[in-house]
């Protein structure tokens, strides 16, 4: 140790000056440690007693309550979930509503990308008359969440016969400029002199925009995508007063259903209302989890 | 914009068109409509519609059921941004100073982020059950015997728990890439400047947080108004019965189960000032954050 | 400086010797290909160019310039003086509100930049990063519709005379400075245009690789025999580099000549301070009966020239041309006072006042620092007079 020391240090001093200090730092650590501990068990928690109740039997959570160890029924339970016709119809499997929601998930982001995309390609490098009114009516979009013209959203939906449709189901959601807004901000911190150089050599609207632009914008693409799928996946207000036909139910929206044959049962199947929780949350968490920083980076930046 | 543009032609237009198309048939029409309807009275049978001025507006409001609803969203919007913002910049001013397992620290506080509002709200449900949830066993054994969707208060203190709660990592997530983004300079010239670590906090590193902060609380706003309406849906369990709910979903049951089109968009135009105002801060905020950095 | 007064002279004289050196080297297909000596033409015109923005401020108003068969010209000026705009405009990234330019004979206002048979390094370089250097370096032709193996030559051609080969598979982001540099001139290189521009290239990289680069681009333009503008803000880039320099101000012209001659006869006190360093002593004087005055102080060393009004003038000195000199040693000249002195290695640099005005000289290092009384002494022919009001040499 006393090799490794600062030799700019007085030697004799050292050591006693040192060790209050470090002792400090060290307390702050270990309560850093306790908070951070604290921390994941207060989010991951009620993950964990969700899955493990999951593989319990119903009567044991009726009587017990939710379980924290494992119950051993794990492949019934999801077996059944996942395979299992419900609903009304009696047709409606956990593995039909997650392929739903795939496609939802993968439909309202990659729509949001493409349009986005191209619009703020509009906006940020032509110069054209409206330009700006465009742009203003696109803006005013962010102000008005879906949830608040939820009903007349309905009803136009309705009157173009787009209800239990996957275009009515999806462009209604896309119809809001946040990513638009996001596209145009980074095409703008984007260097003049690129265009300039492409317009030298040669490269019109089009080639700027396939050799360059899209390029150039694919980590911000991935990034956008991840968010977006996940926020796509997470719809429920909208998918559960859109879908009435069963065969469209995504698992989020099947959530709702749950609750409804819930209310009036004996011994509700607790095991498997969790079991679908679960099935819920494990792709957009996977999709989170493995793509971490790129989606950090999304998040951040979008919501800039 | 760019001192360098394509020149006019057709082109911008045509890339516009996909999503102007969509934002007119899909926003601009349906927010019209909601405007239009607010002051027509309409009879659900016969389709028939009479303008009657602000009377809507006026009906709506002053119905007390209107009042108490209000009185939640407020509680319910401050409740969720205190406990959230407070417990997510905790977690994020321990999980910038940890020398060890920074990452996976991280890594299980912000996943929560990618569960749905629903699906939180059914695990809420679960953890306040009556007879199974280990929730209402610690009430219990604090002397509190919780009755969610029965008790007005013990439904609005789960609900308000289970939506903060969904909302810690978004919260994190952004109180952590503000506190990195602060330079190490910085902290390193307090650090000369002052010994007392929580005053340095306080002193330096937060007021350096403030525009995080600021822009965290709007976030958490509209959070709160309108992405908890599949928290509050599933826990009410579609029965709102006697149990509080927000300016948002009152909008939802005035409109699709109480059939008072004109009542709940005179509430949806509310809403929308409302939107309309905080997203002006909001954007006030923005444009002062880009001239900061 | 060995630069004559004869532009064009000039730079034959430096083909002529530049031509033998570069024979051996591999670069005939692009030499010939840039020098269709038959016609007169001058490869570029700007003819009266006028830029007004929208919101009506003007950049540049009413120039006039010609650029020469293979010649560097160099576009000078503070910022803001329009130099880059002019450049813009040549190069069709700006639109030209009044004035016609012309490129190998062919008007081009309404040409696109990239059928304008120009090419361009930015002052960021804009190489494409998301591109190997080759794909940058052959993107433009990609677009004419070049084939691949004329493509892949050139590319190959271009790579060696610059020696980036070793980079070619490299994105921009892992090269230095210097070859960033290096690719975007590549990239202007394989194109053969008739004209090379250059806006402000070297001002992102220090100053030891600036001084390098700048060498390189002066020999590789006299080899290639290619027109080129050059646009910088530092005069010294300025008269190494030039042909001839365009000083720009506000704007207009102030002056266009060869390095040596915008030197030795600067049009106007805006060209004598800008060019130069450090800058030419301005002093206000008058011309009062038969004699020079500053303030109340006549300067002996310097009689009025004949024939000039009397008035009021501003005389212009510059700092290595004047000498001073102990009181002792010489009789005459102006008194000096000695505030300050600042040391270059080679030469140092004397501040002071004399007859109530600010002065720098600059002396040879290897001499001592005069000390006791000093005076100021000049030769009378290298004395600048500048009209008081308008700044123009009289």
């Amino acid at each position: 140790m006393t090799a490794l020391a600062d030799p700019l240090a007085p030697a004799p001093a050292a050591p006693a000056a040192a060790r209050p200090v470090n002792r400090a730092r060290r307390r702050a650590q270990i309560l850093h440690h306790i908070v951070l501990i604290f921390g994941v068990l207060l989010m991951c928690g009620p993950m964990v007693v969700t899955f493990m109740s999951s593989t319990w039997d119903p009567v044991v959570i009726h009587s017990e309550g939710l379980q924290l160890g494992y119950g051993g029924k794990f492949l019934e339970t999801y077996e059944t979930v996942l395979l299992k016709g419900g609903g009304f119809t009696g047709e409606i499997t956990g593995t039909l509503m997650l392929w739903n929601s795939v496609l939802l998930g993968l439909g309202f982001a990659i729509g949001k990308i493409v349009i986005s995309m191209l619009a703020a390609y509009a906006i940020v490098y032509f110069r054209f008359p409206f330009a700006s009114l465009a742009f203003w009516v696109i803006f005013a979009t962010l102000l008005l969440p879906l949830e608040v013209r939820i009903l007349p959203s309905y009803e136009v939906v309705q009157r173009l016969g787009m209800l239990n449709s996957w275009s009515g189901l999806i462009l209604p959601l896309i119809a809001s400029a946040t990513a638009t807004f996001f596209f145009r901000q980074f095409f703008r911190s984007i260097p003049d002199e690129l265009l300039e150089a492409a317009r030298i050599d040669g490269a019109g609207p089009f080639r700027f925009f396939v050799d360059i632009l899209a390029p150039l914008s694919k980590t911000m693409m991935a990034a956008i995508f991840i968010i977006m799928f996940v926020v796509g996946w997470n719809q429920y207000l909208w998918p559960a007063l859109m879908t009435t036909d069963e065969s469209m139910f995504t698992i989020v929206r099947g959530i709702r259903q749950i609750l409804q044959v819930w209310i009036g049962a004996n011994i509700p199947d607790y095991n498997q209302a969790l079991a679908l929780a679960i099935l819920a949350m494990a792709p957009p968490a996977l999709v989170v989890l493995v793509f971490q920083r790129m989606f950090i980076k999304g998040l951040v930046e979008t919501e800039k | 914009m760019k001192k360098v543009q394509f020149g006019p032609s057709w082109t911008p237009y045509l890339l516009l068109a996909p999503q102007l198309i969509i934002v007119a048939l899909f926003f601009l029409w349906p927010a019209g409509e909601a405007l239009r309807s607010s002051f027509y009275l309409e009879d659900p049978f016969f389709g028939n519609a009479t303008f009657v001025g602000f009377d809507n507006y006026v009906d709506s409001t002053s119905a007390a059921d209107y009042g108490r609803s209000a009185q939640f969203t407020a509680v319910f919007t401050v409740s969720i941004c205190v406990i959230s913002l407070g417990i997510a910049l905790a977690l994020a001013v321990s999980a910038d100073a940890v020398l060890r397992g920074k990452s996976p620290y991280k890594t299980a506080l912000m996943w929560v982020y990618a569960i749905a509002p629903p699906v939180a709200g059914l695990i809420g449900v679960m953890m306040f059950d009556q007879h199974i949830g280990p929730l209402s066993d610690f009430a219990r054994w604090l002397g509190w015997e919780m009755q969610v969707g029965v008790s007005y208060f013990d439904t609005a203190v789960a609900m308000i728990t289970v939506a903060a709660w969904k909302q810690i990592p978004v919260n994190f997530i952004f109180f952590l890439s503000g506190l990195q983004g602060i330079p190490n300079s910085l902290r390193e010239a307090a650090a000369i400047d002052c010994r007392s670590p929580a005053r340095r906090f306080w002193t330096v590193v937060f007021p350096l947080l403030a525009p995080t902060s600021f822009f965290l609380l709007v976030i958490n706003i509209t959070y709160a108004f309108f992405e908890t309406f599949g928290v509050i849906d599933v826990m009410l369990k579609g029965e709102p019965g006697n149990n509080p709910v927000t300016l948002v979903y009152k909008v939802f049951l005035d409109g699709f189960r109480g059939q008072d089109l004109g009542g709940s968009s005179a509430q949806s135009v509310i809403l929308m000032i409302a939107v309309f105002a905080l997203t002006i801060v909001q954007f006030r905020l923005i444009e002062r954050r880009v001239h900061y950095s | 400086m060995t630069v004559t007064l004869d532009a064009a002279a000039n730079a034959a004289a430096n083909a002529a010797v530049n031509a033998p050196a570069s024979a051996p080297a591999n670069a005939p297909v692009i030499a010939a290909a840039a020098a269709p000596a038959a016609s007169a033409e001058p490869t570029l015109v700007i003819d009266g160019a006028v830029k007004r923005y929208p919101n009506g401020a003007v950049a540049v108003r009413g120039v006039t310039i010609e650029v020469g068969q293979g010649e560097l010209v160099v576009f000078v000026g503070p910022s803001g003086c329009g130099k880059s705009t002019l450049l813009r405009m040549v190069a069709g990234l700006e639109d030209i509100t009044e004035g016609e330019i012309r490129i190998a004979g062919r008007r081009v206002n309404e040409v696109e930049p990239a059928e304008r048979d120009i090419a361009m390094v930015f002052q960021n370089y804009a190489l494409y990063p998301h591109m190997t250097v080759r794909q940058n370096l052959a993107y433009g032709l990609k677009n004419r519709g070049t084939d691949k193996a004329e493509i892949a030559r050139k590319v190959a051609e271009a790579a060696a005379m610059l020696q980036i080969e070793d980079f070619l598979d490299r994105k921009p982001s892992q090269l230095s400075g210097g070859q960033r540099q290096r690719v975007a001139m590549g990239r202007c290189i394989v194109r053969d245009p008739s004209l090379f521009l250059f806006d402000e290239p070297l001002s992102n990289l220090d100053a030891r690789l600036r001084t390098q680069m700048r060498l390189e681009i002066r020999k590789l333009q006299r080899r290639l025999k290619v027109s080129a503008i050059y646009v910088t803000h530092d005069q010294v880039e300025a008269m190494t580099l030039a042909d001839r320099i365009v000083v720009l101000n506000g704007g207009q012209v102030e002056q266009v000549g060869a390095p040596s001659e915008v030197y030795a006869r600067p049009a106007s006190t805006f060209v004598a301070a800008f060019i130069g360093a450090p800058a030419m002593n301005l002093i206000p004087a008058e011309l009062a009966g038969g004699a020079l005055r500053i303030g109340a102080e006549a300067v002996p060393f310097a009689a009025p020239p004949a024939g000039m009004a009397p008035g009021f003038v501003t005389l212009g000195l510059r700092p290595e041309k004047a000498r001073v000199v102990p009181q002792a040693e010489r009789a005459g000249g102006l008194p000096f006072t000695l505030d300050a002195v600042e040391e270059l290695g080679a030469s140092r640099l004397l501040h002071g006042r004399a007859a109530g005005a600010d002065v720098v000289t600059a002396a040879d290092a290897a001499l001592p620092i005069p000390q006791g009384p000093l005076a100021l002494h000049a030769d009378p022919a290298d004395l600048h007079f500048f009209d008081a009001v308008t700044g123009t040499r009289l």
